[in-house]
């Protein structure tokens, strides 16, 4: 079986098909994906290429609609109420060629009740120009759990402007919890925005990664608020740049009602001439309510690295297992 | 006897305006194990520090020979790529790195089943432990057992031990003690800086350090008792008391020296 014979392009095949989904399939494997996880027909996958859909394969519980934009694609991702996707989803999303530019408008509705996980991989393995805008709106229903991580791979050229936007809503006691990586060769140009409204006894925990090198830039915004009582919320951002890369960390938790608890965390290596800097925000509307944030910005610690110099390692081997240690 | 593997002669060194290590002389034998005791703040840690290389530890004074070859001047990494390594007393902590990946790191060809090996040397089985990170949900004898599990698997000449057992459970220590004379039987000169009975018997030979100098050498016991009835009386006289006197031993080299009455003093 493979996903040439069994899975159809989503506006039906075409010549080229075929190459271009081998070629995806390759990104997707750098990215860090399992080209074999597509070729199961119990798991839910959606294949973006550019602006092509090239499969969009649902499970029962987990709909897709997707429709070709001028440079991307829209698409609304369902999983119906009260259904546990054993599964996770995987979405694969990339520009194969040098320069192109790829806008996902994306909006996925999670009913109540479900529990689901995501595994996006986005890669642009080639990119000498390339631009990846997405553009979420994610709604979490009541008691709901949706785990999203995505990863990405942006070749070695730094050729890549990736802006990930995202609101998302979580219901009464729902979950969202995300994972963001970008570790693998160089990010180019990096500015993920994400705004999360927490409500009653709703979980929201959002970790992101990134290894800046070269003229790397990375920002990363990150907005949650814990609008319901007992929310609670935690951002942990694990940042490394090295070389002349430049990364900005903005963080902001507002517990807005009795019971809301949120912490920030935040952790930086700066090496060369790189340069780091963080903005944590704390904003309590409500005096039962705590939110505390912890952030450090520095050096590789010089007992780590002498610890590992005692091994054996180079101080460039012992740095890069240090910070690729922090960012797994 | 063989040639010493490590000769330290003459060493000194200053630290914030400080000698900590006035005039060291030591040396070891491949496949000997050295203890190294004294007090807290003695100059122990320091000397592993100086050899090792570390950052603010260059001697000001004296040499350091590995194998005749001059060490000083050379980077940790040249020090350790000759075959000398270090275990921390407080081990650092790496998020994300497993245990097994860093317990690896320096065979010249990682291999799974020696790594499985050396963990299990210190009572940590790998299939709980290989793939968990050797990060701070790790306890602190956990944490001290596999950094002497990733000293183990590299094979080195000469392995530096500062302290491996502080802080480990009692079961464990004869664990360590075994570890330590396997690793001199397998060719690797140990210098173990202990303050522990049940380690120091493990020694072929003990020194014994005060205030930044190396003040005896010789037979463990007999380094044992110039501490008991050298540097105890001298401890007790500032009102320290860091000596079980429960110990038959140390309970007859105290009344051989006739200072019997500390103990009555106590009770």
């Amino acid at each position: 079986m493979t996903l040439v014979d069994e899975r159809k392009h989503a506006s039906g095949q075409r010549p080229g098909w075929a190459n271009e989904m081998a070629a995806m399939l390759d990104a997707y494997q750098q990215a860090g994906g399992d080209p074999g996880a597509l070729q199961l027909p119990e798991v839910a996958t959606l294949v973006v290429s550019a602006n092509d859909v090239l499969v969009a394969h649902e499970i029962p519980g987990v709909h897709f609609e997707a429709e070709p934009l001028e440079h991307g694609v829209k698409a609304r991702i369902s999983v119906e109420p009260g259904v546990k996707i054993e599964r996770p989803v995987h979405l694969c999303f990339g520009v194969i060629p040098a320069e192109g530019v790829q806008e996902i408008i994306a909006d996925y509705e999670i009913g109540d009740g479900a529990e689901v996980q995501f595994l996006a991989h986005c890669s642009f393995p080639n990119a000498i120009h390339v631009k990846h805008h997405m553009q979420a709106s994610i709604h979490v229903g009541k008691n709901a759990s949706l785990t999203y991580t995505e990863e990405h791979y942006h070749g070695q050229t730094g050729g890549v402007e990736v802006l990930p936007r995202a609101e998302v809503s979580v219901e009464d006691g729902g979950r969202f919890l995300t994972t963001f990586s970008l570790t693998r060769g160089r990010v180019g140009r990096l500015a993920l925005d994400y705004v999360v409204d927490a409500s009653a006894g709703a979980l929201v925990e959002m970790t992101t990664k990134a290894y800046g090198t070269g003229d790397d830039q990375i920002s990363v915004t990150e907005v949650v608020r814990l609008n319901g009582e007992n929310a609670r919320g935690l951002t942990k951002t694990r940042v490394a740049v090295r070389d002349t890369a430049i990364s900005q960390v903005y963080t902001s938790m507002e517990g807005n009602s009795p019971g809301a608890r949120g912490h920030m965390d935040c952790t930086e290596i700066v090496r060369d001439e790189a340069e780091a800097r963080n903005t944590p925000i704390v904003i309590v509307r409500d005096d039962q309510a705590q939110v505390t944030h912890e952030a450090a910005i520095g050096t590789v610690n010089r007992k780590e690295l002498e610890s590992l110099l005692a091994r054996g390692l180079s101080e460039d081997e012992a740095v890069d297992l240090i910070i690729r240690g922090l960012i797994q | 006897m063989s040639e010493p593997l490590l000769q330290v002669e003459g060493l000194s060194l200053k630290r914030n305006g400080c000698e900590i290590l006035h005039q060291v002389n030591l040396s070891i034998h491949p496949g000997q194990v050295h203890a190294l005791l004294g007090l807290n703040g003695s100059g122990k840690s320091s000397l592993a520090y100086a050899i090792m290389g570390c950052e603010g530890y260059t001697p000001d004074s004296g040499r350091v020979l590995f194998d005749g070859q001059e060490m000083i001047g050379l980077s940790i990494t040249e020090r350790a790529r000759l075959g000398i390594t270090l275990a921390w007393q407080e081990p650092a902590r790496f998020d994300g790195i497993p245990v097994g990946k860093y317990v690896g790191l320096g065979m010249t060809q990682p291999d799974r089943e020696k790594v499985t090996a050396a963990l299990e040397a210190v009572a940590l089985p790998a299939k709980y432990y290989g793939y968990r990170a050797a990060d701070r949900t790790l306890s602190g004898g956990e944490r001290k057992r596999v950094e002497l599990a990733s000293v183990y698997a590299m094979q080195p000449r000469l392995a530096i031990l500062d302290e491996p057992d502080s802080g480990i459970d009692i079961l464990t220590l004869g664990d360590i003690a075994m570890l330590v004379r396997r690793m001199a039987v397998e060719g690797t000169a140990v210098l173990l800086i202990t303050h522990r009975d049940e380690i120091v018997d493990t020694a072929d030979v003990a020194s014994l350090m005060c205030a930044g100098s190396v003040l005896f050498t010789g037979s463990p016991i007999e380094a044992r008792r110039y501490f008991t009835t050298r540097c105890i009386p001298h401890v007790e006289s500032l009102g320290i008391q860091p000596w079980d006197k429960t110990d038959p031993e140390v309970q007859a080299a105290l009344a051989s020296n006739g200072i019997e009455r500390i103990g009555d003093r106590e009770g």
